[in-house]
């Protein structure tokens, strides 16, 4: 019976699984994951895949925000740039995905990039600030660039395709998305074993004692703007291949909040964090959705009021996050599973 | 030229709306350092209820309005005792967040208790214009320029003499400094989210009562004031004043000239793309102190 963490090399300290149970229980998971749909209504398929997509956008928007340090607000932004490079690839350039979906990636993170450069001089709030700006900025051209983008009609994105084989409807995407996203997250997870995800997190706990530890921060900076980037753009060709029609208002500033929720909840600096913030963000309207359902016979009102209700859970959920466990989910699910691993003989 | 002139007149108007919602976010940030994304939210909260206490409750308008400035403290002193200060000392992007979640609820809040429509506005202000040279203006917009003057006259002398005043300021230059001479630091951030909301409220009913209606598009004005505030500096009364002048000529001849050629739509980026330009050229503002720190 295990009483205590025992590492003896740094191999063992930097493994991405403690255990080889870890590692079969994962990959159990993921078996599971596979044949999930064969019994998920189309319902339950649409929320799978939009999960899917947010755990994306949400790891790529935790290397910039929890792990760099830089506070973005344009990620919705960059959500649209990846969706609309994909409707313009795959819509009017007829490309199959596997190239669509890397090509939008790069889009999105040379536009990240470029819109990171102020971070050269503004930290913190101003840095949140700029990225505001970026969003508008970003929103404007997509709206009035209209024989590329189709303005506020918005453009129609025909199903991922690779030869023969069409990836119609929820099911079909869904076996596109799920390795994806496994692939993006355990890139994710390595790249903070590496010497640039080090750099990276040098940088957001302070900036002046990494650059005199050598690291070449502005360098780092735009490094993180363009993974993060890509992350973002990857889920926004994802999103584009789901939705089918996108417009500019798939895109509002809320969405960029949206995200900024999940790390926030998930918990910041954690790949785990934002897929758990992922899933509880995706998951509240839906099961909040659910409860009125039954109640709306007795309380007609509820109905009309449900907007007004899921802005309030979700901002009620920020906040009681924020208030009661700034570090996330994350951390109370490692207190909860140290708890029991090393029950009852905690020391 | 009157084309012209129409712009800068309602430009100052609704600039004189930014300066005082931008009064709260400099209050706030010069006490706290805490960028407070809630504050359109605060301004359509305050027209909101101003909208109600008149209309349900029979009273005369200036009674309503002042119970919906009373109303304004008691939320600012809330926010601050009951969200703010668990905040102490977490990351900036913890402290924004929680602005933005704070944002939602309450716009959730106004949607619950009075739907999405939009709500008309008791006419507050004498409808018959005023003539200024050739041009006839509107005298809620007189009205709401000379509110914004007074409060600004009065905050200056309220930083300037006022034992409140001087606290804030010391507050703001250090708390740890402000604590040792037997500041309460925590009663001078009540203060501050309290004339926050102030502001904000009278900037709101200002705006109800100009636009003749109230609806959740209020709500914008905080992240408009965003441009404003960087512009007149982030921790400068005076710079948001003038900053939200400036701001609000700018938009509104941006939109007047450019919206032909554009079509539609550059009064709502102008402003940004302007935030862009002030970031990169002077990225602490017009009157804004400062720091200068090499990376």
């Amino acid at each position: 019976m295990r009483c205590g963490d025992f590492r003896q090399t740094y191999a063992a300290d930097m493994a991405i699984f403690e255990t080889s149970f870890a590692r079969r229980l994962l990959l159990l998971f993921f078996a599971v994951l596979l044949v999930v749909p064969a019994f998920a209504s189309s319902f339950w398929l649409d929320v799978l895949n939009r999960i899917l997509i947010a755990v994306v956008a949400a790891t790529g928007l935790n290397i910039l925000t929890g792990f760099t340090g830089q506070i973005s607000l344009g990620n919705a932004a960059f959500l649209a740039v990846g969706a609309y490079t994909t409707a313009v690839l795959a819509g009017r350039l007829g490309l199959p995905f596997p190239v669509v979906i890397p090509v939008a990636g790069v889009v999105t993170a040379l536009v990240g990039m470029v819109f990171g450069v102020p971070s050269l001089r503004l930290k913190g709030l101003y840095l949140a600030v700029a990225t505001l700006a970026a969003h508008f900025v970003i929103e404007f051209t997509i709206t009035h660039w209209e024989s590329m983008t189709g303005g506020v009609n918005g453009i129609s994105v025909p199903a991922a395709q690779l030869g023969p084989l069409v990836l119609e409807g929820d099911r079909r995407l869904y076996y596109l998305a799920l390795p994806l996203t496994a692939g993006l997250l355990l890139f994710a997870k390595n790249l903070f074993r590496t010497k640039v995800g080090k750099a990276f997190v040098a940088i957001r706990d302070q900036d002046i004692s990494a650059e005199v530890m050598g690291v070449h921060v502005f360098r780092y900076k735009l490094l993180s703007f363009g993974v993060s980037s890509f992350y973002v753009g990857v889920a926004g060709a994802l999103l584009g291949y789901q939705a089918r029609i996108i417009s500019p208002e798939n895109f509002p500033i809320t969405l960029a909040i949206d995200y900024l929720g999940m790390i926030i909840i998930g918990g910041m600096g954690s790949i785990l964090g934002s897929i758990f913030g992922a899933v509880f963000i995706t998951l509240l309207p839906e099961l909040l959705r659910l409860a009125v359902g039954p109640l709306s016979s007795s309380f007609p009102q509820l109905t009309t009021l449900f907007a007004s209700l899921k802005m309030g859970v979700f901002g009620l959920a920020i906040v009681l996050f924020l208030v009661f466990e700034p570090d996330g989910m994350a951390a109370r699910w490692h207190t909860i599973k140290n708890y029991w691993k090393l029950y009852p003989f905690s020391y | 030229m009157e084309f012209l002139l129409q712009l800068v007149i309602s430009g100052l108007v609704v600039g004189s709306i930014y300066s005082l919602v931008g009064l709260g976010f400099v209050i706030i940030y010069k006490s706290s350092s805490i960028l407070n994304f809630a504050q359109g939210e605060f301004l359509m909260l305050g027209a909101y209820v101003c909208l109600a206490i008149f209309a349900t409750h029979r009273v005369p308008f200036l009674a309503a309005f002042a119970l919906t400035l009373l109303f304004s403290v008691l939320l600012g002193v809330l926010m601050e005792r009951v969200l703010l200060r668990p905040m102490i000392g977490e990351p900036v992007i913890s402290v924004i967040m929680l602005t933005l979640g704070l944002a939602s609820v309450l716009r959730a809040v106004v949607q619950g208790f009075w739907g999405t429509d939009t709500r008309p506005y008791p006419e507050i202000f004498p409808t018959t214009p005023v003539r200024i040279g050739p041009l006839p203006v509107s005298q809620g917009y007189l009205y709401s320029v000379a509110s914004v003057v007074l409060l600004l006259a009065l905050f200056s002398v309220f930083f300037k003499y006022s034992r409140a005043g001087i606290a804030m300021r010391a507050t703001a230059f250090s708390q740890q400094v402000a604590l040792s001479m037997g500041i309460s630091v925590k009663r001078i951030f009540a203060l501050a989210w309290s004339i926050a909301a102030v502001v904000s409220a009278v900037g709101g009913v200002l705006l109800g009562g100009i636009r003749g209606g109230v609806d959740g598009a209020f709500a914008l004005f905080g992240l408009k004031v965003i441009p404003v505030v960087i512009l007149g500096g982030l921790d400068s009364v005076a710079g948001a004043i003038v900053g939200g002048l400036i701001m609000g000529v700018l938009e509104n001849l941006a939109g007047g000239y450019l919206d032909p050629l554009l079509g539609g739509g550059v009064k709502e980026v102008a402003p940004f793309i302007a935030l862009v330009a002030i970031l990169a050229v002077k990225p602490y503002g017009l009157f804004g102190k400062v720091k200068i720190e090499r990376v």
